[in-house]
C-alpha cells in the first residue's frame, strides 16, 4: 500500500480546477474534496497533466555508464516530469536481442523512477544490413513495439521495406533517423547553409533528411505499416509529412525541444555543446516546426536526450560527439516556446508530450485521461515559475547542456509514478 | 610602471595648436641652433674631418637633429656626410611593459657600418637605457670602428654607465620634472621646455 | 589589437596597417647579415601542429627565432580524433610546460578558437580546417600591396577550390578590409554552401566563368585543388578542371599586362596553374614566401612582445 496523495486545487490540463485524490496507484476521486490524505499537495496555480512520455531517450547503459546510467537517466526523466521514457537501442552492446531488451526493462524497474521501455534495433548491431530479432524482442517480457537504428538511418530501402513488412505481425513501429548518409560527407557536423559555408564546417543539407522522409512515407503506404519520423528538423520534412497525412498514410513524427528553439547561428563560436544530429537549423525551419507541432502535422515532442562524458565534447567541433541533454528542460522549453506564445494550450501539451507519444509507443497506463480509475501517472506543472537553467544543477551525469544560462518559463513541480511521488517541490524525492 | 611611450624622459609634444603649454622654455630656437652648430664643429674636430663619418639619428627626434647636424657638417666641409636612422624599439629592455608599437625604419647607407665612426644623435639623455639599446642594435648591424654620442640635452639621472661625447646643454633636473623637446620638423616649433610632471602622469626612472 | 589572432575577423583595417608597417621593417631585417632581433628574448613559442605543414611551420619557426624566441615544434597529428586524447587535454599538457605563445594548426575548423578558452597565452591560428588562415591572407595582401601600391578599389580574382579553402575565407575578409573587390571563381560544386547569400552580405562577386573574369582583374590568386576532391564528385577529371579553371598559358593572354599572379602553395603545376604562369615575371609566388616570415615576425612581435592593451569592451557580433 503506497501513501495516498491529495492534490488540492490543480487546474486539470490547464482548464477547470479540482482536487484529485490518488491512492493505490490510481486516481480515486476528482472534485471538490473535503477528505484528507497521507500527503497533501497544494496545487494552487499549478497545472495537472498526465505523466510525460519521451519517445526518444539515450540512457547510455550498457556501455557508457560514465555518461549516463538507467538510474541517473531515470532521475533526469522524473525531474523533467516524465513517467515513461523509451530507451534508444544504440548502447554497447546494442539492444538487438530479447535478452538485451529485458535487461534494460529490469534496470528501469530497479531504478523505479519512470517506466523505462526499451527500443529495439531494426538491424543487428545497427549495421543496416540484417534484421535484428524483431519478433523475439516483441515477444519478450519487454514487449518491444518501437524499433529504431537511431544514430544511424536505415538507409538501404530493401532493409527498410522488409522491416516495415515484418513488424506488422505484432503492431510495431519503426522510428527512423531520417538522414541519407550519401548526401553529405562523413565528417558532416552541422546544417549546410550560409553559416557552414562561412565557418568552413562540413554540413548536411536539409534535403538529406527530406529524401528519406519522402521515401519512408511511400514505403509506409506500400507496406501498410507504421513509420515514425524521429526528430524532424526541416520545413521540407514538414511539407512531406503534411502531404502524407492528407493521404492517410500511417506516419507519425516527433520534434525535439532544441529544434524548436535553438537556431544554427549558435554554432558561430564552434561550441560543441551545440553539435547535435540532426543539426540545429535556421529560423525558417524552426518556425515551420512550431507551426507543424501546433497543427498536429508533427504528433509529439521527444527529447533526444543524449548525454556525453565531458571529454567526448572537448574536441574540435568536427571531432566532438553529437547530442545534447533534454529530459530535465523539455517541459520548460515547450511551455516557453509553445504555451507562452499561445500556439498550444496545456491540453495541447498533454497531447504532444503524453497522450500521443504513449499511443505511438503502445504504452498502456500512460498518456491516459485525468479520470477516476486511471493510473496515477501525473505531472504537476508550475506555469508561471521562471527558471534560469544551471547545468551543474542537473541530476544527469553529463553536462552537455545547451540550455545553460537560458531563462525559461514553466517548471515541473511534482511527478507521480503510479501514485508515488518521484518529484516534489521541483526536487527529486 | 606606467606606460611611457617616449624614450629618455623626453615627453611627447602636445598637439599643434595648443595655446598654452605648461612649464618654462629653457632652450629657444636660437639656443638650439647654436648648440647644434657647436656640436657639429666638435664632431668634426674630434674626428679630424668628415672622413668615414656616419651621423645616425635615433627615432623619433634624434632623426631631424641628425639631419641638421649632417647638413651643418656638409656646409663646413663642402662634401656630403653619411646619414642614417636607427630604431631601437626591438632592443628596449622595457618592451614588455608597454603595448607594442610598430618600429620605425632603420636606414643605413649601402656601405654599412663597418669601420665607420658612428655618431648617435638623440634629443635627451636621461637613464641611458635608449643608448644601451642603440649600442646593442648597432652590434647586430655591423662593426663600427668608433661610436660616439651627441645629445641636445643631458638631464642627468643615469641608470647605466653611459655618457655623451657632445652635449648641447646640461640641464640639471629633478626626477619628477619632465623635459619636453619640440622640433620644427615634428612639432612645428623649436624649443625645449621643463615642467613638473603632472600628478596623473607618473613617471618611473627609465 | 586583440590578444589572439584567430581570424582576419579579429583585426581592424588599422591593425592590418600596423602589422604591415612592422612587417616592412622585418623584411629589412631579413636582408641583414645578423637576422636577429631581441624582442622576444626569453619567450617560448610552441608551434602546435595537429596537421602536417612544412612551409607554415617553418615560416613561423624562422619568424620566432629571428625575434630571439625559443621555438618548439610539437606535432600532435593523430591525437585529433575523437578516439584519442581530447583536444583540451592535449592543449593543457602542452601549455603546462610554460608557454608565452601558441601557434596552432588543426584540420578542424574552429579548433584555434576553441583552444583560446583553455589557455592564458595568445593563440595564433596557423590554419584551422576550412575556416581561416589569417597569416596567409595577411602575407598575400602585404605582397599585393607592395606590388600594387594600394589595394583600394583593386579587383582581385580568387580561383579554385573555395569550398575547402581557409585561404579563400581569410583573403576574402582581408581584401575587403583593405578596400579591394573580390570575384570568387569556381565550378558550382566547389563554391561554399550558401555562397549566394554570403556574397550578397559580404559584398563579393561570384562567377563560374574564368575567361570572363580574367580581363577585368588587377590580380589573380590561384588556390590549390586537391586531386582527392574528384572522389567526392566535385569535378569529373583533372583535365576538365584545368581546361575550365586552370591558369593555363593561353589564359595568360587574357590578363592585362603585368597583372600579378599569386598562389599560396603548394602548387599543383599543370592542374590549377601552368608552369608558364607560376614562373611568369608577374608571378609573386616567391615574394609571398619571403613576406610570410616578415608577416609572422610582425604578428608574433605585436601579440607577444608587449604588455596587452587594456581591455576594451568587445564589439558584440551581430547574429
Amino acid at each position: 500500500m503506497s501513501e495516498s496523495v491529495l492534490i488540492r486545487g490543480a487546474s486539470l490540463l490547464g482548464a477547470e480546477r479540482a482536487d484529485v485524490y490518488v491512492a493505490d496507484g490510481a486516481i480515486r476521486e476528482i472534485g471538490s474534496l473535503s477528505r484528507s490524505a497521507d500527503r497533501t499537495l497544494d496545487a494552487d496555480g499549478l497545472v495537472l497533466l498526465p505523466g510525460l512520455v519521451d519517445l526518444h531517450t539515450h540512457l547510455r547503459e550498457p556501455g557508457r555508464e560514465d555518461a549516463e546510467t538507467v538510474l541517473t537517466g531515470s532521475r533526469a526523466a522524473a525531474a523533467g516530469g516524465f513517467t515513461a521514457v523509451l530507451a534508444m537501442a544504440n548502447t554497447n552492446p546494442v539492444t538487438d536481442t530479447a535478452e538485451a531488451a529485458e535487461r534494460i526493462l529490469d534496470l528501469g524497474r530497479d531504478a523505479g523512477l519512470v517506466d523505462v521501455q526499451p527500443v529495439g534495433a531494426v538491424t543487428k548491431g545497427l549495421a543496416g544490413e540484417e534484421l535484428a530479432e524483431l519478433g523475439l524482442m516483441a515477444r519478450s517480457r519487454a514487449r518491444v513495439r518501437v524499433f529504431s537504428d537511431d544514430g544511424k538511418c536505415v538507409h538501404d530501402p530493401r532493409v527498410m521495406r522488409r522491416a516495415l513488412e515484418y513488424i506488422r505481425a505484432f503492431g510495431g513501429v519503426i522510428s527512423q533517423h531520417s538522414q541519407d548518409p550519401d548526401l553529405a560527407g562523413p565528417s558532416a557536423c552541422c546544417h549546410e547553409g550560409e553559416l557552414s559555408g562561412r565557418l568552413g564546417l562540413p554540413g548536411w543539407p536539409g534535403i538529406a533528411e527530406e529524401v528519406i522522409v519522402a521515401r519512408d512515407v511511400m514505403l509506409a503506404r506500400h507496406t501498410g505499416s507504421r513509420v515514425h519520423v524521429a526528430h524532424v528538423s526541416t520545413a521540407g520534412s514538414v511539407e512531406v509529412l503534411r502531404w502524407a497525412k492528407a493521404q492517410g498514410i500511417a506516419v507519425t513524427a516527433e520534434v525535439t525541444p532544441h529544434h524548436l528553439l535553438l537556431p544554427t547561428d549558435l554554432l558561430a563560436g564552434y561550441d560543441p555543446t551545440y553539435k547535435v544530429n540532426p543539426p540545429l537549423r535556421p529560423v525558417e525551419d524552426i518556425e515551420a516546426l512550431r507551426d507543424a507541432l501546433a497543427d498536429g502535422t508533427i504528433d509529439a515532442v521527444a527529447t533526444d536526450h543524449a548525454p556525453h562524458a565531458r571529454q567526448d565534447k572537448e574536441h574540435a567541433f568536427v571531432d566532438a560527439a553529437f547530442g545534447m541533454l533534454g529530459l530535465e528542460t523539455a517541459l520548460s522549453v515547450i511551455s516557453t516556446v509553445m504555451v507562452d506564445s499561445g500556439r498550444l494550450d496545456w491540453a495541447g501539451v498533454a497531447r504532444v508530450m503524453s497522450q500521443t507519444p504513449a499511443r505511438i509507443a503502445g504504452l498502456e497506463g500512460h498518456g491516459r485521461p485525468l479520470e477516476v480509475g486511471e493510473p496515477a501517472n501525473l505531472t504537476l506543472v508550475d506555469p508561471s515559475a521562471e527558471v534560469v537553467v544551471d547545468r551543474d544543477a542537473s541530476v544527469s551525469l553529463s553536462r552537455n547542456n545547451p540550455w545553460h544560462g537560458r531563462s525559461l518559463l514553466g517548471t515541473v513541480h511534482a511527478t507521480l509514478l503510479r501514485g508515488v511521488p518521484t518529484v516534489l517541490g521541483a526536487a527529486l524525492v | 610602471m606606467s606606460p611611457d611611450p617616449n624614450p629618455a624622459g623626453a615627453e611627447p609634444a602636445p598637439a599643434l595648436g595648443t595655446d598654452v603649454l605648461p612649464g618654462r622654455v629653457v632652450l629657444d630656437a636660437d639656443d638650439i641652433a647654436r648648440a647644434l652648430t657647436r656640436i657639429s664643429h666638435e664632431i668634426l674636430e674630434r674626428n679630424k674631418g668628415a672622413a668615414d663619418l656616419l651621423v645616425l639619428g635615433l627615432h623619433t627626434r634624434g632623426v631631424p637633429l641628425a639631419r641638421r647636424i649632417a647638413s651643418r657638417i656638409e656646409a663646413v666641409e663642402g662634401q656630403p656626410v653619411e646619414l642614417g636612422t636607427l630604431d631601437v624599439t626591438m632592443y628596449r629592455d622595457d618592451l614588455r611593459n608597454h603595448p607594442t608599437r610598430s618600429p620605425h625604419r632603420t636606414e643605413l647607407p649601402a656601405s654599412g657600418l663597418d669601420g665607420k665612426t658612428v655618431v648617435l644623435v638623440d634629443d635627451v639623455l636621461y637613464s641611458g637605457r635608449t643608448i644601451r639599446a642603440a649600442l646593442d642594435a648597432l652590434s647586430d648591424l655591423g662593426r663600427p670602428s668608433v661610436v660616439r654620442l651627441a645629445v641636445l640635452v643631458d638631464r642627468g639621472h643615469r641608470d647605466l654607465p653611459i655618457r655623451a661625447d657632445h652635449v648641447g646643454k646640461n640641464l640639471p633636473t629633478a626626477r619628477a620634472e619632465r623635459v619636453g623637446v619640440r622640433l620644427e620638423e615634428t612639432d612645428g616649433v623649436d624649443e625645449v621646455r621643463i615642467r613638473d610632471a603632472a600628478p596623473a602622469h607618473q613617471e618611473g626612472p627609465r | 589589437m586583440k590578444k589572439h589572432l584567430i581570424g582576419i575577423e579579429d583585426l581592424t583595417a588599422g591593425d592590418i596597417g600596423t602589422l604591415f608597417e612592422t612587417a616592412a621593417q622585418m623584411h629589412d631585417v631579413q636582408r641583414r647579415e645578423v637576422k636577429k632581433l631581441p624582442a622576444l628574448r626569453g619567450r617560448t613559442v610552441i608551434n602546435l601542429f595537429f596537421e602536417d605543414s612544412t612551409r607554415t611551420r617553418s615560416s613561423f619557426e624562422i619568424a620566432g627565432k629571428w625575434l630571439s624566441a625559443d621555438v618548439i615544434n610539437i606535432s600532435a597529428k593523430g591525437s585529433s580524433t575523437s578516439k584519442g586524447e581530447s583536444l583540451r587535454d592535449t592543449v593543457l599538457t602542452v601549455t603546462a610546460m610554460g608557454v608565452d605563445g601558441l601557434v596552432v594548426r588543426h584540420s578542424a575548423s574552429g579548433a584555434a578558437e576553441q583552444i583560446t578558452q583553455w589557455v592564458d597565452c595568445p593563440v595564433i591560428n596557423a590554419g584551422d580546417g576550412m575556416h581561416e588562415h589569417p597569416t596567409q591572407a595577411l602575407l598575400d595582401a602585404y605582397t599585393l600591396q607592395r606590388h600594387l601600391g594600394s589595394l583600394e578599389g583593386k579587383h582581385v580574382a580568387i580561383v579554385g577550390d573555395l569550398t575547402h579553402s581557409r585561404v579563400f575565407r581569410s583573403n576574402l575578409l582581408s581584401l575587403a578590409k583593405l578596400g579591394a573587390r573580390v570575384t570568387a571563381v569556381a565550378p558550382p560544386t566547389l563554391m561554399p554552401a550558401g555562397v549566394g547569400q554570403w556574397a550578397a552580405e559580404a559584398g563579393f562577386a561570384t562567377s563560374y566563368d574564368l575567361d570572363e573574369v580574367l580581363p577585368e582583374v588587377d590580380a589573380v590568386m590561384m588556390l590549390r585543388v586537391q586531386r582527392e576532391r574528384m572522389s567526392g564528385g566535385y569535378f569529373p577529371s583533372p583535365r576538365e578542371y584545368t581546361i575550365g579553371y586552370g591558369l593555363t598559358r593561353p589564359r595568360l593572354d587574357l590578363l592585362r599586362a603585368d597583372v600579378p599572379i599569386l598562389h599560396p602553395g603548394p602548387m599543383n603545376r599543370g592542374l590549377e596553374i601552368a608552369p608558364e604562369a607560376a614562373d611568369a615575371a608577374s608571378s609573386l609566388v616567391l615574394d609571398q614566401v619571403s613576406a610570410g616570415v616578415a608577416i609572422r615576425m610582425s604578428v608574433l612581435y605585436h601579440l607577444l612582445a608587449g604588455e596587452p592593451e587594456p581591455l576594451k569592451p568587445e564589439t558584440i557580433k551581430g547574429v
